[in-house]
């Protein structure tokens, strides 16, 4: 993966950039020694690294306004930051540009019962949130696994989902305002408490623009009420296909889980191994089947899900009969991946959705290429929005084997594409899936979304380098060729 | 209200779409574009140079029962649509209101102009609105480009999400040629629970406690005397309506619930599965609303602030989406009407009647929201000037 090359002009420019926003952010905000930088110098997709020129940590709005401006009036590029947590390099930083991180906006503003929102700062993390109205009987909807650390402001950047999103939405659809600062300064207010908002949906495009279009400095989200029970049912198979098969007659029973977990073989394995979670150890696929609602609803489905899943053979079905067993059954799923660090040196996540009927075949095509790759792959699945988590295992320390993880991995995504669905479902693209954007996209889709960014952002200095494999000037962008068929603009080099 | 001077080209694919618009483009020219035509009254185009209708692109393409997706062109027709998932126990959660006799439209819906007008019924307070099952689209831009953006599968996050920016957008950014939205199972049931008589700060106070109980209400409306009044009900007070949706011993258990939760707010009536679409059919065509010379304005502000629209402007009222919606029908001056929607923290956009149709937009939003126009559609060929300034 090549990021663009540093200019080395603002690289120069380090000492003066360091002076002239420590008097925009005064005090302890403004980090330019390398030492101070090192923990800023990747995200969660930790196979990159690079050292900003400096990292800018504002607490007001004011600030982000006035640091931003005066980087666009000097040509210096920002990568925003909540707490870091990307799994596609959102926040890897540039080296000629400075690392602008929200932690420090930390308040939670309102919380408005009444309207059934909360009006919070970017980097309340998404837990947080939770926490703080659950005594209230709300909740927040939008799970990452991440939810722990990561940020409500990286959340809107990445769209982020979680296990619930079938039933619940992602964060797009679980929004209701946000205030964003333009690369020019300018702060502009999307949404509210409201429903709708007047004009375009700009609060829209803006979620899961990957931190391309603006730096989010309040959110407003909508806040459900916590279901009365939940209940999960755990369902082992001798086959993927009989999972799948399953996964498909609880939707045709007009039933929409909570949650609807698979694991593959290996990813069982190494949960078990890991938290002994009581998983079936002669099982080849794991279902975990969430249903929440009034007792009697939970009672009837998780009764009516046993009896599909019997029909399809399965070999277990448990069904949590307390909160302790409900979480025992999803302590391995949570805990997957840092269980298959413990069985690999290191492991690359891939993140793709696809129709749910091409399951067994992708799986299958998975495993045949992890042969011929050598290396291993573990399946997480969240089976109801056919959103697959492949896990590739590697060791960063062979030769040759980052690469080979990494060619595998994009031979996943693209036939996640060629079978009917997508480069990424929830972590987004960045700078890991940037050049596989020509799978799905062609370059008039992607000259149309960047126009968008353009009219975000038209210096394209904010987090460039993420998302698209091309950025093209935006001048160049804006003529109008009324001619169809033609290449319309002019190959720019690539970086 | 159709503009018998202006041609109509009819494109029977989305090349052929293409090609209309890139001409248009060319030629200086002003489009119109139209799907059934029932919602061309809000915010009329002035003088277009031609219409271009959707009526050609009409097919159903794909529909995936299992994977709660449907592709089809945008100008199938919604009812079209609403048979053909609830032939597979189905539904489109968004609910889309029809309007069209409200608007006094001749002519059928279609799909695209429930998503390019994000039209949600009373079910958006649960299931989200149209923008929220708008998953994929194919579309010509006003430069005659042929885009996609999104997918064919519920869950996406790869690229921006232009369909958000498409729902809403009344055909000022593109021309949709292809849509992917999301469906849902049916409910297998439903049960509406009333509460007469209650003023609209009362009203309001006990769809707050219904929404703010774990009961999954899914409709939350009330309607003034003076609404509730006028046909189709023909009723002598005041009706609050909770609606609960889903299987049967679910809907029981929360109704059981939800009577006792409101029984300080008066006697709680049940209406049955039969009666309950039927009144909430009533609610998303807004019927009480069909007749009257008054201009008829849909208010969108948060909830909980809802009764003071009937409380402080002059005219009917109904209220919607737990009081987040507000439809007033008033002779009031629409200075009045947008400024009191803006301080209550929403926005007014007016459906029947004389003046601007859309809130206007300001400062740096406004300059944010022309430039996006432009990036879509720089020339100014499609529905230009139909959003207001920008």
């Amino acid at each position: 993966m090549k990021m663009p090359l540093p200019d080395a002009a603002l690289v120069a420019r380090k000492a003066e950039i360091v002076r002239a926003l420590k008097r925009l952010v005064p005090g302890e905000g403004v980090i330019g020694d390398p030492a101070g930088l090192i923990p800023f110098r990747s995200d969660g997709l930790s196979a990159y690294r690079q050292t900003p020129l400096a990292v800018v940590l504002p607490e007001t709005t004011a600030q982000v306004s006035a640091v931003l401006a005066w980087c666009q009036a000097n040509g210096v590029k920002v990568v925003p930051r909540g707490a870091g947590t990307s799994l596609s390099g959102g926040a890897l930083p540039l080296q000629d540009g400075i690392v602008l991180g929200m932690a420090k906006f930390n308040r939670i503003l309102d919380v408005d019962h009444a309207n059934r929102c909360a009006v919070v700062q970017p980097g309340v993390t998404n837990l947080a949130i939770t926490a703080a109205v659950e005594a209230d009987g709300f909740y927040y909807a939008p799970d990452p696994s991440s939810q722990i650390a990561c940020t409500i402001g990286g959340n809107v950047a990445e769209n982020s989902g979680g296990v619930h999103c079938l039933k619940y939405g992602l964060t797009t659809n679980n929004l209701l305002g946000c205030e964003i600062v333009l690369m020019s300064g300018e702060v502009v207010r999307l949404g509210g408490k409201g429903f709708d908002a007047a004009g375009y949906d700009l609060l829209g495009v803006v979620t899961g623009s990957e931190g391309l279009l603006g730096v989010v400095t309040e959110v407003t989200v909508r806040l459900l009420t916590k279901p009365q029970a939940a209940r999960a049912i755990l369902l082992g198979f001798a086959s993927v296909e009989a999972a799948g098969a399953t996964v498909g007659d609880v939707i045709a029973a007009g039933v929409i889980p909570a949650g609807m977990e698979m694991m593959d073989r290996p990813a069982i394995v190494a949960a078990e191994a890991f938290v002994g979670a009581g998983y079936p150890m002669d099982a080849e696929a794991l279902l975990i089947v969430e249903l929440d609602g009034p007792e009697a609803e939970c009672a009837e489905l998780s009764a009516h899900v046993a009896e599909l899943a019997r029909a399809r053979g399965a070999t277990t079905i448990r069904t949590s009969q307390s909160e302790a067993e409900r979480l025992a059954f999803w302590a391995g799923r949570k805990a997957a991946f840092p269980a298959v660090g413990r069985i690999s040196p290191d492991y690359y996540c891939m993140d793709g959705t696809i129709p749910r009927r091409q399951l067994p075949h992708v799986l299958s095509a998975i495993g045949q290429m992890g042969l011929e790759y050598g290396l291993g792959v573990a399946n997480v699945f969240h089976a109801g929005d056919g959103n697959l988590h492949p896990l590739i295992l590697y060791d960063a320390d062979k030769p040759g084997q980052l690469e080979a993880a990494e060619a595998f991995g994009a031979d996943i995504l693209k036939l996640c594409v060629a079978v009917g669905g997508v480069l990424t479902g929830e972590h987004g693209v960045g700078v890991e899936k940037r050049d596989l954007m020509g799978e799905m996209f062609s370059d008039t889709d992607l000259a149309c979304q960047q126009r968008v960014k353009c009219a975000f952002d038209p210096e394209l200095l904010l987090n460039p380098g993420k998302v698209f494999p091309r950025l093209h000037r935006c001048a160049e962008l804006g003529r109008v060729h009324v001619h169809r068929g033609a290449t319309a603009f002019p190959e720019l080099p690539r970086f | 209200m159709l503009d018998l001077a202006a041609r109509t080209e009819t494109p029977k694919t989305a090349e052929e779409v293409a090609q209309v618009v890139a001409e248009a483009g060319a030629a200086g020219s002003r489009l119109e574009v139209v799907g059934g035509g029932t919602k061309r009254g809000i915010g009329a185009m002035q003088g277009a140079d031609a219409v271009l209708s959707l009526a050609g692109l009409s097919k159903m393409i794909d529909y995936a029962p299992e994977e709660l997706v449907l592709t089809a062109q945008p100008g199938v027709k919604l009812a079209t649509l609403e048979k053909l998932v609830a032939a597979q126990g189905q539904m489109l959660p968004f609910e889309p209101p029809h309007l069209a006799k409200l608007l006094g439209a001749r002519g059928h819906p279609t799909l695209g102009g429930a998503l390019t007008a994000n039209l949600s019924g009373p079910r958006r307070i649960r299931c989200g609105a149209a923008r929220d099952h708008f998953l994929g689209l194919q579309a010509v831009t006003g430069r005659g480009e042929l885009v996609r953006a999104g997918g064919r599968v519920v869950k996406n996050v790869t690229g921006y999400d232009l369909c958000k920016l498409m729902a809403g957008s009344w055909g000022t950014l593109a021309v949709l040629t292809e849509v992917t939205i999301k469906v849902l199972p049916a409910a297998r049931t439903e049960l509406t629970l009333l509460l007469f008589g209650l003023d609209d700060r009362r009203a309001g106070e006990a769809m707050t406690a219904a929404l703010n109980a774990p009961a999954e209400v899914s409709g939350a409306a009330h309607l003034p005397a003076a609404t509730a009044s006028r046909p189709p009900l023909r009723g002598e007070l005041a009706v609050t309506a909770l609606r609960l949706e889903g299987f049967e011993a679910s809907v029981t258990s929360r109704a059981d619930q939800l009577v006792t939760l409101l029984k300080r707010f008066g006697r709680v009536e049940l209406l049955d599965a039969g009666h309950s679409d039927e009144f909430w059919r009533q609610v998303r065509e807004v019927e009480a609303f069909h007749h009257g010379l008054e201009r008829l304005w849909r208010i969108s502000v948060p909830p909980a602030e809802g009764w003071r629209v009937g409380e402080q402007l002059p005219g009917v009222t109904l209220y919607d989406w737990g009081g987040g919606l507000v439809w007033l029908q008033s002779d009031a001056d629409p200075a009045q009407v947008r400024g009191l929607a803006r301080a209550l923290g929403g926005h007014a956009t007016l459906y029947r009647g004389e003046g601007v149709a859309f809130e206007p937009l300001s400062g740096p939003l406004a300059a944010l929201s022309a430039r996006v126009k432009a990036a879509f559609d720089p020339l100014g060929v499609l529905n230009s000037g139909r959003l207001g300034q920008g």
